[in-house]
């Protein structure tokens, strides 16, 4: 009988079953889902912020009198102690820093990464990926210095002294490029090694030399992966700073000569904004307007990226 | 024992992934224009059998056999002999269909445009596809996607594919496990309507598959103590399935074991 008492109320060892079958709270798996909620919700929140900011202070600056948006825009001086506020100095700069920094960077982190996941030994990968990632590592601030004391004197040594400027874009833009090379091999390898083996596999049976399989069949269908991770280096060195901050040059200068300094829009924003900068002047508010395009740059590449990877996947299975 | 020609013979054939001993001593002779088939109970090496007759396992690190494996009068192993050039003559389909992620006429292309096929491609293409029975199927949807196809449809084209190179011997690793009853008959038709000019080595799980489909069978199993596989018994199929000589076998395609 003592017996039979312990079974009903333990359930053979388990907790009393809920009659009628109705909902538990269960307060841990409320707590994660919650937790999870807002994390997600804060970064969004920021980001909305963020928008929200830049938008309001760009919309005091094109508001002013000696502003107008079709000047802005087409305008081909940046200079605003005599109410000129064209971007396309500024823009040119940036332009010109982002395709010398993809012309190092795309060719070698595409080489890098086919070498890596295709080529390199289980050991030369597990030796060379943490250098790799070293170098993405490496504070932004150190590369300017390196652009500006290395780089710089040995474009001078080459192409002369009176062609390449003490400040100049290209050396600006090739630092650039080996600091966006991490990033693109990285990514690169990635959508590469997601490729399955049985791809692969199906080539090798076939006849196809590792060549063969590595440039027509892992290469292509790796494709999207590596579009994606070409436009996020560009959006990396179109917002880039640091660099060229320190290297490019100060002044904004319409020029598409490499070996000439001039100043990208992220260059402008920092020299302006550590001087004394009252909140009201022009200045300030212009500095937003930058910010703006800047924004409105990365985010259409974004979007061009996540257009490609849906376009273009070879999906696998 | 047979009146065939051979086109496939191991002699004293182990195989090796580093120091594991994965399949032992294995003497078998694949008769030519047949479709032989390798049944055994799981993890007893009959895919990497397979795969070693084209020289597939090379691509696993630390893999390595001893023996031979006399293809045509020629050892597969020497020294000289290219693998590329061993798997263009000996093609194979996997166990689960991977075509290509390109469109249906470039799967087919594929192999003869590597190595340099120099006829009409698009005729190339439209006879393959109707070896491989799937022509009707897809003719009008050739641009398309392979992966638009069903998953029996994939593996046909997996097959058209090896076929487009003309090989000599095409080996089948578990081909329709991974596909209905219906699209498993089908490459069981196929493969009868292969055999006049190809020769086939199919590994099965499935025995009602080996029975109906093969003409010769070959028995693997775990050799006792080890975790090695070898064969114990080949034999035309039907001997195989209704007079085994060694009662493993008996035992094993009556269902009592494995």
């Amino acid at each position: 009988m003592f017996e039979q008492t312990v079974s009903t109320e333990n359930n053979n060892g388990f907790p009393k079953k809920i009659d009628g079958l109705k909902k538990k709270r269960r307060w841990s798996e409320f707590i994660i889902q919650m937790s999870l909620f807002l994390a997600g919700f804060f970064s969004i929140f920021t980001t909305l912020g963020i928008v929200y900011t830049l938008g309001k202070e760009a919309l005091l600056f094109f508001k002013r009198p000696e502003v107008d948006l079709i000047e802005f825009l087409t305008g081909t001086q940046w200079q605003p102690h005599i109410a000129e506020f064209g971007i396309l100095p500024l823009a040119s700069a940036t332009l010109l820093t982002t395709a010398i920094a993809m012309l190092i960077a795309i060719p070698l982190g595409l080489t890098v990464a086919i070498f890596l996941s295709e080529y390199a030994t289980l050991k030369m990968r597990n030796t060379l990926k943490p250098i790799l990632e070293l170098l993405a590592g490496i504070p932004t601030i150190v590369y300017g210095y390196f652009a500006l004391t290395f780089v710089t004197p040995i474009l001078r040594d080459i192409f002369g002294k009176d062609v390449v400027n003490i400040y100049n874009t290209s050396s600006a833009g090739l630092v650039m490029g080996i600091l966006i090379l991490p990033l693109i091999a990285s990514v690169s390898e990635d959508a590469l090694t997601a490729v399955p083996r049985s791809l692969r596999e199906a080539a090798y049976g076939l006849g196809a030399t590792k060549n063969e399989v590595v440039f027509k069949v892992v290469l292509p269908a790796a494709l999207s992966g590596i579009s994606a991770a070409v436009i996020l280096g560009i959006s990396r060195a179109i917002g880039e700073t640091m660099i060229v901050a320190v290297a490019a040059g100060a002044g904004p200068n319409l020029t598409l000569n490499p070996f000439k300094g001039a100043e990208t829009m992220t260059g402008h924003i920092v020299r302006i904004s550590s001087g004394d900068l009252s909140y009201d002047s022009i200045d300030y508010d212009s500095i937003f307007a930058i910010g703006l395009v800047l924004f409105l740059s990365t985010l259409i590449l974004n979007i061009i990226s996540q257009w490609i990877v849906r376009r273009f996947r070879e999906v696998y299975e | 024992m047979f009146e065939n020609d051979t086109i496939i013979e191991t002699r004293h054939l182990n195989i090796y992934y580093g120091d594991f001993k994965a399949v032992t001593d294995v003497e078998l002779k694949i008769p030519a224009k047949r479709i032989t088939a390798i049944i055994g109970p799981s993890g007893c090496g009959k895919s990497t059998l397979l795969r070693a007759f084209n020289r597939m396992n090379e691509l696993i690190p630390g893999s390595h056999i001893d023996g031979e494996i006399i293809f045509e009068g020629k050892n597969l192993y020497d020294r000289d002999v290219d693998p590329v050039e061993v798997r263009y003559r000996i093609g194979m389909v996997f166990q689960r269909p991977n075509p290509f992620p390109k469109s249906i006429y470039e799967n087919v292309a594929w192999a003869a445009r590597i190595h340099g096929y120099k006829g009409s491609l698009d005729e190339l293409v439209e006879s393959t596809l109707k070896k491989a029975a799937l022509w009707d199927e897809v003719k009008d949807i050739l641009k398309q996607s392979a992966l638009s196809l069903s998953g029996g449809q994939q593996q046909r084209l997996c097959v058209a594919r090896a076929l487009a190179i003309q090989p000599e011997v095409i080996l089948m690793d578990e081909p329709a496990s991974a596909l209905d009853p219906i699209a498993t008959l089908k490459i069981e038709e196929l493969m009868q309507s292969l055999k006049e000019n190809y020769t086939i080595v199919i590994v099965t799980h499935n025995m009602q598959q080996a029975a109906r489909a093969s003409d010769y069978t070959a028995m693997m199993m775990l050799t006792d103590g080890t975790r090695s596989g070898t064969v114990i018994e080949f034999d035309e199929t039907n001997k195989i399935f209704t007079r085994p000589r060694d009662k493993r076998t008996e035992d094993y395609v009556t269902g009592r074991f494995g």
